[in-house]
């Protein structure tokens, strides 16, 4: 209990406008669901039901596809790009204009700190549309050929951790590159997807370019196995990754996978450890380290490994856990139950490995779903905890004596999305970043993301880019 | 404290980890997001208010001006006896006998800068003199500047020894070492020089003279309060804080105190571990105090003018 106690600074819930249910945004209207069928979308952080959203079947895929190539055919591929510019410049600035209430939505449904989904999620989402709207008309000069042609129809599955970001990420490369869309959220974050469907009513995007299909695993895989489809980008787990690529193969369908990631935070003696700590915090607990490419294994050099794990621990007795809606909350809550089930399984099979779980006095809620943040010392690289994704404020701390040790180490995973390299020496980070075999490495920072800049992973975490000029290649006929 | 050779001390003050600028910013940036509202802002504002040095620096001081300001520190809201005085008065020397008299009785102590303050450009001898006439004069906090040329020509021993000598001439009196952080320029350099301080003796570390910008930034108070954090826990002596110069306003002020809370923790939320060098800061806190106390401004006219 300390002296200074911060009162309670809730963000008002009043701003954001909650229908009680939604159906499927199919060809510029929201339609019923063939068969009926619908599910609750609930607030993780007090298990409050906050909609009813519909659970599109395969004949509202097939609808929704029939709209998106009708739009493609008749519309938005013939459409110059200066044009199609016009209206993601529309998107990009209603987006911006209506920031703090998509915010205030996206923390209600995902559970993220209101700070967070302010100040990351939704800055980046705008960006994104603006950077994009900014290709539109100048595809021919971005290294794909004179004059490179859209795909078609994409169908794009997404995750639940950065619901309005990720459809950002997919939405925006693909209508600027010409593509009209069917996009299902995932099914514990339908709301922002479907309030960004809102958004292309207000910038009267033409029927039938962007079609959101609300749903789970199945109107997942009705989509990415349509035969309507000429494009699929999904991000998510590894094991979904793998059957959209076996539903796939043999078919003309274009992909881009982004997965998982178990991803190595490596600090050397000579870093600036202050800052590194703060790195090692940013890389695990943002977003409740629902984040593909957490930094989730801490690698440090031993002379400094007491030091830094105390200066950690001390760090980790700051972080504020609560309502997501509170200014001052760091760490919200767990996205789902079924999310809290398994890193409750990974961290209960830490312990009896043999690794040592620490957290911070942290009390937690008693409605919702939350996990305190944690971290395991003691572990080896073959515990669980170092070889799988947690997907959760979960952090494993092993240590190294040798540069050579830290690689070998860092890239000892099936996974290669991301890596952090924290020096002051640059001719190491250097160095690192070269024999480092992970898609992004950041140095002397982590978790940094930016609309010019392309992301996606080796191996077992997926290929194809997405962000920045590279990213418009997914959705080029090159 | 621990009591060690003079290269030592400069050894471990050089051989202090970087610091990296973009992170640092990042981090203080961060802490400047928390909201304080309610009972944390009415808090804060008592505390901030406690923490006070308020400060007069002028060519143009008279013993009037002085005067005046004594007053405005014991009683810094006339019209709210509940209101905490600040924490110190902080003049230049030849106003310390003024002060000395107008404080009698209160509690505030009585701050005076020496050394040849602002520049510190002076023969060692006569910044010796200068604090042992405060001192004699009745001031029982000295604030130095240190020897910014010796430091950024590398000669850390040289800074080190004149910080040792002022504090044997203070005797019985605190001393703050001003490191001027806007003449080091460098993180690394802030970190190195405050870890010199403490070394030689410092009771607190001070950002700014107020005469060079920038003065206190919230950066590199984080970074001071870092540096005071891990000296107790290398040599179990604490040390306290002051950024002086560019506070001005209550918000900035729990800016501060958040970071210090989130950085050092309780132990340091006391003004006789952290405080604040400023002189328009004090009006704002008692606006914001009055707001919130009442529900509305009442205006500059409710708040004297010293």
């Amino acid at each position: 209990m300390s002296v200074f106690e911060y009162a309670p600074a809730p963000e008002s819930r009043a701003i954001v406008d909650i229908k009680s249910s939604y159906g499927l945004f199919i060809d510029g209207t929201f339609v019923d669901p063939l068969d009926g069928g619908g599910f609750k979308s609930i607030n993780p952080s007090s298990e409050e039901t906050l909609a009813e959203v519909a659970d599109a079947g395969s004949a509202d895929v097939d609808a929704a596809v029939a709209a998106a190539r009708r739009a493609f055919d008749t519309v938005w591929g013939p459409m110059p790009g200066s044009e199609r510019a016009k209206y993601l410049y529309r998107i990009a600035r209603i987006i911006a204009e209506r920031s703090r209430e998509l915010a205030v939505l996206e923390s209600l449904d995902n559970g993220k700190p209101i700070k967070e989904s302010r100040d990351v999620d939704l800055p980046l989402v705008s960006a994104h549309f603006f950077y994009n709207a900014g290709w539109a008309d100048k595809l021919s000069h971005a290294g794909y050929g004179s004059d490179p042609r859209p795909l078609g129809v994409a169908g794009q599955v997404i995750p639940w951790n950065f619901p309005l970001l990720m459809l950002a990420w997919k939405i925006a490369p693909a209508l600027a590159c010409g593509n009209t869309v069917v996009l299902k959220p995932a099914e514990t974050t339908p709301l922002s997807a479907l309030a960004f469907a809102e958004i292309c009513q207000q910038a009267e995007l033409p029927p039938g370019v962007v079609n959101i299909v609300t749903g789970a695993g199945g109107t997942g895989a009705a989509l990415v196995s349509h035969p309507g489809v000429d494009k699929v980008a999904f991000t998510g787990s590894t094991d979904v990754g793998r059957l959209i690529a076996k539903s796939v193969a043999g078919t003309s369908k274009k992909v881009t996978l982004e997965l998982g990631g178990k991803a190595a935070n490596i600090v050397f003696a000579d870093a600036a450890l202050d800052q590194a700590v703060e790195g090692i915090v940013n890389g695990i607990f943002f977003n409740q380290g629902h984040v593909c490419c957490a930094g989730s294994r801490l690698l440090v050099e031993e002379p400094v490994a007491e030091e830094v794990l105390a200066k950690l621990k001390r760090r980790m007795g700051t972080l504020r856990l609560g309502d997501p809606l509170d200014k001052n909350t760091d760490i919200g809550a767990i996205n789902s139950s079924e999310q809290l089930a398994r890193i409750k399984e990974l961290t209960a099979a830490g312990t009896a490995e043999g690794a040592e779980a620490w957290s911070p006095p942290c009390e937690l809620p008693d409605s919702g779903f939350w996990f305190a943040p944690t971290i395991f010392t003691g572990v080896s690289q073959a515990h669980r905890v170092a070889r799988e994704e947690i997907f959760g404020p979960v952090l494993s701390v092993l240590t190294f004596r040798t540069p050579d040790e830290a690689i070998a180490k860092a890239n000892n995973t099936p996974y290669g999305l991301s890596a952090g390299v924290w020096s002051e020496k640059g001719s190491r980070i250097l160095w690192a970043a070269t024999q480092l075999k992970a898609g992004v490495v950041w140095a002397n920072t982590f978790n940094k993301f930016d609309a010019t800049s392309p992301f996606g992973g080796l191996k077992e975490s997926g290929y194809g880019r997405e962000g920045g000029r590279h990213g418009l290649e997914a959705y080029l006929n090159v | 404290m621990t009591s060690l050779l003079a290269v030592d001390a400069v050894a471990r003050a050089r051989s202090q980890p970087g610091v990296d600028q973009v992170g640092l910013e990042q981090r203080a940036a961060a802490l400047a997001t928390r909201s304080i509202k309610t009972t944390a802002k009415k808090w804060a504002l008592d505390m901030a208010i406690s923490m006070v040095d308020l400060t007069t620096l002028e060519g143009a001081d008279t013993p009037g001006k002085v005067r005046s300001l004594c007053v405005k520190a014991t009683r810094p809201d006339p019209s709210d006896r509940a209101c905490p005085s600040v924490a110190a008065v902080c003049v230049y020397p030849a106003m310390v006998p003024v002060a000395v008299e107008a404080l009698a009785g209160t509690g505030i102590h009585l701050a005076s800068v020496a050394t040849a303050f602002p520049s510190g450009q002076a023969p060692l001898e006569v910044r010796l003199a200068d604090v042992r006439a405060a001192v004699a004069a009745g001031a029982d906090e000295i604030d130095m500047v240190i020897n910014r040329g010796a430091f950024l020509s590398g000669r850390y021993e040289q800074v080190y020894d004149e910080i040792v000598a002022v504090k044997e001439a203070c005797g019985d009196a605190h001393l703050k070492v001003i490191l001027e952080t806007g003449e080091l320029a460098t993180y690394d350099n802030v970190r190195r020089a405050s870890w010199l301080a403490m070394y030689a003796g410092a009771d607190f570390i001070k950002t700014s003279t107020g005469k060079v910008s920038p003065a206190a930034t919230l950066p590199v108070t984080l970074l001071m309060l870092e540096a005071v954090r891990d000296f107790r826990d290398a040599t179990g002596r604490q040390v306290g804080v002051k950024p002086a110069g560019g506070i001005r306003t209550a918000k900035d002020s729990w800016r501060y105190l958040v970071t210090v809370n989130e950085t050092c923790g309780p132990d340091w939320l006391s003004p006789d571990w952290f405080r604040f060098g400023a002189s328009s800061l004090l009006n704002d806190l008692l606006l914001q105090r009055q707001k919130l106390a009442s529900g509305r401004y009442f205006g500059p006219d409710y708040v004297t003018v010293d």
